[in-house]
């Protein structure tokens, strides 16, 4: 008897799952433990692997193909074996649209789609509002002149679309682009200076003498990601009772601190940013006013023990939010250098579900790109989140006198079912006392 | 300048280099007395003597075999080949003596031999006598090919492939013997090994050589009439020494390439040539390198399907318009 392999859940949030590529072909003899396909859900893009041992008699799902959580994906059996793809749990056949698929993969047309036929029509298979749309990851079809074009502009021909063979990005498509460049999901930090006056040849925007049209009209299909952003978010939005407080700290003292830690370490590879401070000051916090950390639940308030704290990370096409595990059980130095690591393998997509889970608490900076205050919205099941906006020199009184201090503002968007006013404001009490004596934060 | 035939162009450089040097002979089937098979040695053997020019019996093995003995003495052999085709029956004296000889002497014995013929299809003469053995020959390290298309090319290629110390094959064309061009009456060479671009273009690069050049600019021309494309031709007239580097210039220019060629497509000189374009130009590819070749089958009898086997200006241009998508 074949074993049949279903669509895992691989997340959270995941409903559907896309099989974005085969690793192994029909026939191929699989050991346990082998990976069998790489599998996007809403999160990252991760390996599926085989639990047993024998040959991998049929890919029911054709590289491309959205797949419901718990649908077959493939049968392993002995060389030879028949195999009927069990009724009842239809996969979503591959889109109509092509998808990005290697050029190894099999032709979509050649993929034989699962045998027994749909009992529902295909709208009605789809579980969740994410579309029926080709996935974005994966190899691009791009002509080589067209790759070295775009890297040689900086252009992500990924989201590009491409009017060669089989849509192949050729080289009119790059140089339309350049001409015309589709809004990055998120302006890189570099790309977004600080002070805006115009400078010879560095100016980072579109020439303002640039007559041509804002951009081509066309319609992007959603990205597993996009649609589940779009998902979370109206339902964070529309269900839970959002309100904001807010509150400056002064930066000063943490700006020396970092400094003199920044110059005095920088041998030993340390290079703390202030979101390190940030983190490691919200784990505190948490620990100080801990009714913060808690969900709310149909069944009643949820108090967490420990405290996770999440951020978040911009990435293509949308953003994630990495959580550092007991975050107030480390230092601001592995507080930082996971982040960093965290950070970098969110970008590449590489996170394994673990590590975008469990979060108490989240926090939001958009201060290296110069916003000076923003609210957020929650991340569910978190009860709060915090948005942070970068440090600014102001003028402030000190002592009867005008001087120039350093503020930084600091928002929180609280669930009201569970974090009131007061509480709120004693948890930003307890942030904002934490990070103007940053020295506690090396303890 | 006068307009001259491919014939007499090839006849004119044999005349020159007869002339020129007493040790350059002319050997072959019916080359004397006949003027031979396709009239190209009409004359020579009025002119210079039965010494000089000299009909050999029909034995390929035989009179070839002769030639690179002679080359090896110091004679300067031009031995014609009534249809290329028959090279076969002379492979171990062209392909296994004459390409090795100064590479198993160590660098002591040259073999200087030239020989030359038709080497085509499109005559209806039927499947053992239309073949392009270019990719054949060319396969051999110690030997030169060289496959002209026009009058001019072929004088100054015949006089440069006489005057080379190492064995020159050199494959002419039935159909393209009447064939008028311009020749300057005074002397000139063309090195081997140098690609000419035939016609200047921007959107597309089409290599080829032989008749292929001018079915391929027939078709430019249509092509920049009717659909607005700048075809650019590279004509490689040597096929071994290969000027690759016109070659990829032109693809730096267009990034886009066809190569067309009378060869049948399986190994092909369009296939080594495709491989050495993506090996050194993959950066400059707008596209995945097309070929239009022969089609894959001994020469058709038949004349209508013929035409359609071989290359003609239709089918470059349905090719390049494949090459551009």
């Amino acid at each position: 008897m074949a074993q049949i392999i279903d669509m895992p859940k691989l997340s959270d949030t995941m409903t559907v799952g896309t099989l974005v590529k085969w690793l192994k072909n029909e026939g191929d003899v699989v050991k346990s433990g082998d990976m069998l396909a790489e599998v996007e859900t809403d999160k990252a893009t991760m390996e599926l692997e085989s639990f047993f041992d024998g040959t991998l008699l049929k890919q029911f799902v054709p590289a491309g193909g959205q797949v419901e959580i718990g649908a077959p994906l493939a049968a392993i059996g002995k060389p030879g074996e028949k195999v009927d793809a069990p009724a009842g749990k239809p996969a979503a056949a591959a889109p109509a649209a092509k998808p990005a698929a290697p050029a190894s993969a099999p032709a979509p047309a050649a993929v034989t789609a699962p045998t027994p036929a749909p009992v529902a029509a295909p709208a009605a298979i789809a579980p969740s509002p994410s579309p029926l749309a080709p996935a974005t990851v994966g190899r691009v079809r791009i002509s080589p002149l067209a790759r070295k074009l775009a890297e040689e502009k900086g252009l992500d021909y990924s989201r590009v679309k491409g009017s060669g063979p089989h849509g192949r990005i050729v080289r009119e498509d790059i140089l339309a682009a350049a001409k015309n460049p589709p809004a990055p999901a998120s302006a890189p930090a570099a790309a977004a200076p600080k002070s805006a006056a115009p400078k010879a040849d560095t100016w980072p925007w579109r020439s303002v003498m640039d007559k041509s049209p804002v951009q081509a009209d066309s319609v992007a299909p959603l990205s597993n990601m996009r649609a589940t952003i779009a998902r979370r978010l109206v339902e964070s939005k529309t269900t839970i009772p959002h309100f904001y407080l807010e509150i400056e700290v002064d930066t000063a003292p943490l700006s020396t601190l970092r400094n003199n830690l920044n110059a005095g370490l920088t041998k030993d590879g340390v290079r703390l940013s202030v979101n390190d401070f940030v983190l490691k000051a919200c784990a505190a916090a948490l620990r100080a006013v801990p009714a913060v950390n808690s969900s709310w639940d149909a069944t009643g308030i949820k108090y967490h023990s420990a405290a996770h704290v999440s951020f978040a990370v911009a990435i293509d096409d949308g953003l994630i939010t990495p959580v550092i595990k007991d975050t107030d059980k480390k230092t601001v130095f592995q507080i930082s250098a996971e982040a960093k690591d965290l950070g970098k393998r969110a970008k590449d997509k590489k996170l394994a579900p673990a590590e975008f889970t469990g979060g108490t608490f989240c926090v939001s900076n958009l201060g290296m790109m110069g916003i000076t205050r923003f609210s957020a919205i929650i991340n569910p099941p978190n009860s709060a989140i915090l948005a942070v906006g970068t440090s600014v020199k102001v003028p402030v009184v000190k002592d009867g006198a005008i001087v120039i201090g350093e503020r930084l503002a600091l928002t929180l968007s609280c669930d009201h079912r569970v974090v009131d006013g007061a509480l709120g404001a004693k948890f930003l009490n307890a942030l904002r006392d934490h990070l103007e004596n940053p020295a506690l934060l090396l303890l | 300048m006068p307009l001259i035939t491919y014939r007499e162009a090839i006849r004119h450089a044999l005349a020159e280099e007869l002339e020129r040097d007493k040790n350059v002979v002319v050997l072959g089937e019916e080359v004397a007395q006949f003027h031979g098979a396709y009239k190209v040695t009409e004359g020579l053997l009025e002119k210079f003597g039965p010494k000089r020019i000299v009909d050999t019996p029909i034995s390929e093995a035989g009179f070839i075999g002769m030639g690179v003995g002679a080359s090896m003495l110091g004679i300067r052999p031009v031995m014609e080949l009534m249809f290329w085709s028959f090279y076969s029956v002379a492979f171990d004296q062209i392909l296994n003596n004459a390409a090795n000889v100064r590479y198993m002497s160590g660098g002591l014995i040259n073999c200087p031999i030239v020989i030359r013929g038709p080497a085509n299809g499109g005559t209806n003469v039927g499947a053992t006598h239309s073949h392009t053995p270019e990719n054949v020959l060319a396969n051999h390290p110690g030997v030169k090919v060289v496959v002209p298309s026009t009058p001019y090319d072929a004088k100054g290629l015949l006089k440069s492939a006489i005057r080379d110390n190492d064995p020159v094959f050199f494959l002419e064309n039935t159909i393209l013997y009447g064939d008028k061009g311009e020749v300057p009456t005074d002397e000139y060479l063309i090195p081997l090994g140098l690609a000419d671009v035939k016609r200047e273009g921007t959107d597309l690069t089409i290599v080829t050589y032989g008749r292929c050049v001018l079915h391929s600019l027939a078709a430019a021309e249509q092509l920049q009439k009717e659909h607005n494309i700048s075809v650019e031709v590279v004509d490689l007239r040597s096929i071994r020494p290969l000027d690759i580097d016109t070659v990829l210039a032109s693809v730096a220019k267009t990034h886009r390439v066809l190569i067309v060629e009378e060869q049948k497509p399986f190994s092909s000189v369009g296939s080594q040539l495709a491989f050495m374009i993506q090996k050194e130009s993959f950066d400059e590819l707008d596209g995945p390198i097309h070929r239009l070749t022969t089609v894959d089958a001994p020469a058709i009898y038949s004349p209508p399907v013929e035409i359609e086997q071989l290359p003609n200006p239709q089918r470059v241009i349905k090719a390049a318009l494949e090459a551009l998508a």
